[in-house]
């Protein structure tokens, strides 16, 4: 296996956040085996704000965690930041903000957000401005000695996403994060990820089920669809970086909206 | 208010239920004695002076509430604390080794799991052989764990308390397993993205996590090592400790003294089990759990 990347690619792969290649992998089950993925192509450039969308099944989740080095692929390659996923891993090269908030119930937020801090061995000092510097960017100031239960849903994940962000790493991946919250607090919450986006100049891999939130989030839509778990259309927004809540309303969203809708009934989404 | 209506009456109305069955059952359980008593001694009674008469017996066959009562208050509260009737005297040896048994049970039982959770050859070597432990009668194995230390000049305190260690190891085993197991996946899939060592989660994520599972099993555990304790001082004829307060009670057929001293235990282990479980609480909160 080819490990380090060639000179040549050398240029390619300091932009290249995620490039995956032929990537499959197949869970072996009771009821045989499962292609969760299955020959994936991508490349998710430095900066990027990348959604993936589709029915359940279809390898969204799976693709994230292959990324994070949570799950191995059993074919094609994938390299993170120009490493194998296990290298990019153990350089911290990434943050995860899971499906639910997953704060430790016995820490108060300041220190569920310093939790990685901790395991990273900083000092105190270090580790005390890295948490109100990334609280203050989630709007949780004045909340560090809370307990997760004496805050509300959307502000646990509010603070499991500083907590992705405490350490600063280039890439942001996130499964499903708002997917357990009500309209008005998602809507509240993706304006605030866009600004956070926008400020920190992350990469951010963002699984979601919904149409409107991967569009109003994304520079591109990746549309996969289930049995076996693929990519089927990959979707460029046009949409300026600049956008206020109401430009889900505008021609230019609906028609793109329209296109991932169109995507999703190409890989079969809709049927049974 | 809430506690009162919510606890106190309905602990109280069983309570008021289980004297009013004894009373009844004290009366005609002492009644056949009573009968032959008053026969030999040619004494007619009227029905009422008969149902006073066996509820006042000196060596009832089952001795009435009041009589436990007033044995368990004169030899708690009327007696030095250093004669050898003073019940306080006896559940202080008992206590004694019963928490030093539960000290070493649950030392021992952390440990176990520890090993058991860390290393899968642990896990199954060792589980069925914890298991079968507790399914040997604590009974047979307690005179035989005295003699052999005996033999070996292990005397006193040692012995009883190996023998409550024996019992109140194995909750604190298997709910520390539970205890140490129990952190969700994606909390372990997130000490995993952050590349931490099984170290630090061991200690950041599995620790905290069983804390009130060890509370729990805490609780069963101090009870356990009480009755280890008990058991442990009633093959060696001691001459101090509950155990030995029932063994004699049972030699002169002095049954009030036994109600008497199951009375002083089951206070004993009532307040065991409340200060373990306060010590629960406090833990707990001070971890920051929602007050309940």
């Amino acid at each position: 296996m080819k490990l380090r990347p060639s000179v040549q690619q050398d240029d390619f792969m300091n932009t290249a956040v995620v490039s995956a290649s032929g990537l499959s992998l197949t869970f072996q089950t009771n009821d045989g085996p499962v292609n969760a993925l299955s020959d994936v192509d991508l490349t998710i450039g430095k900066g990027e704000f990348v959604s993936f969308i589709g029915p359940s099944g279809c390898g969204k989740t799976t693709f994230l965690r292959v990324i994070a080095d949570l799950e191995k692929p059993t074919a094609g390659s994938i390299l993170v930041n120009g490493m194998m996923p296990e290298q990019a891993r153990e350089a911290r090269a990434y943050g995860y903000v899971f499906q639910a908030a997953a704060l430790l119930p016995w820490r108060t937020i300041e220190k569920n957000v310093a939790l990685p801090l901790e395991v990273m061995g900083m000092s105190q000092s270090e580790q005390r401005a890295r948490v109100s510097r990334t609280l203050d960017m989630v709007n949780l100031t004045g909340f560090e000695k809370k307990y997760p239960w004496q805050l509300s849903g959307g502000m646990q994940q509010r603070a499991s996403i500083a907590r992705a962000l405490a350490f600063d790493a280039d890439l942001l991946l996130m499964d499903e994060p708002f997917g357990a919250l009500d309209e008005i607090v998602r809507d509240h919450l993706n304006k605030q990820l866009l600004e956070l986006w926008a400020r920190t100049d992350k990469t951010i891999c963002f699984v979601t089920h919904s149409i409107p939130e991967a569009v109003y989030l994304s520079t591109r839509i990746v549309v996969m669809s289930p049995r076996p778990g693929r990519v089927t259309d990959v979707i460029e927004s046009n949409l300026p970086r600049e956008r206020p809540l109401h430009i889900r309303e505008t021609p230019q969203f609906l028609e793109i909206a329209h296109r991932v809708r169109d995507g999703l009934r190409a890989g079969h989404s809709y049927e049974d | 208010m809430d506690s009162l209506r919510d606890k106190i009456i309905p602990v109280t109305t069983i309570l008021l239920g289980l004297v009013a069955v004894w009373y009844v059952a004290a009366v005609f359980m002492n009644a056949p004695f009573q009968r032959d008593l008053d026969r030999r001694g040619n004494v007619t009674r009227t029905t009422l002076e008969f149902v006073q008469a066996t509820l006042s017996q000196p060596k009832p066959t089952l001795p009435a509430p009041h009589q436990v009562a007033a044995n368990f208050f004169e030899n708690t509260f009327l007696r030095k604390i250093t004669s050898n009737r003073s019940l306080v005297y006896h559940s202080w040896v008992t206590l004694s080794s019963t928490l030093v048994g539960f000290l070493f049970g649950t030392a021992l039982g952390i440990a176990i799991a520890v090993g058991i959770v860390h290393l899968k050859s642990l896990d199954r070597s060792l589980m069925p052989w914890i298991i079968a432990s507790q399914t040997i009668p604590i009974l047979a194995i307690a005179p035989m764990i005295i003699v052999v230390l005996a033999a070996v000049n292990v005397t006193g305190l040692i012995p009883k308390a190996l023998i409550s260690t024996y019992l109140s190891f194995f909750p604190v085993a298997v709910g520390m397993v539970k205890g140490l197991r129990s952190p969700e996946i994606m909390h372990l899939d997130l000490m995993h993205t952050y590349n931490a060592s099984a170290n630090q989660i061991f200690w950041k994520l599995r620790v905290p996590a069983s804390v009130p599972f060890l509370f729990a099993s805490m609780k069963v555990a101090v009870a356990a090592s009480l009755v280890g304790a008990i058991v442990g001082e009633l093959p060696t004829g001691a001459v101090a400790g509950i155990g030995s307060k029932l063994l004699a009670g049972s030699y002169y057929s002095q049954t009030i003294d036994i109600w008497a001293a199951l009375v002083a235990g089951s206070v004993v282990a009532a307040l065991l089990v409340a200060l373990v479980g306060l010590a629960g609480k406090i833990v707990e909160r001070a971890m920051g759990a929602q007050p309940a």
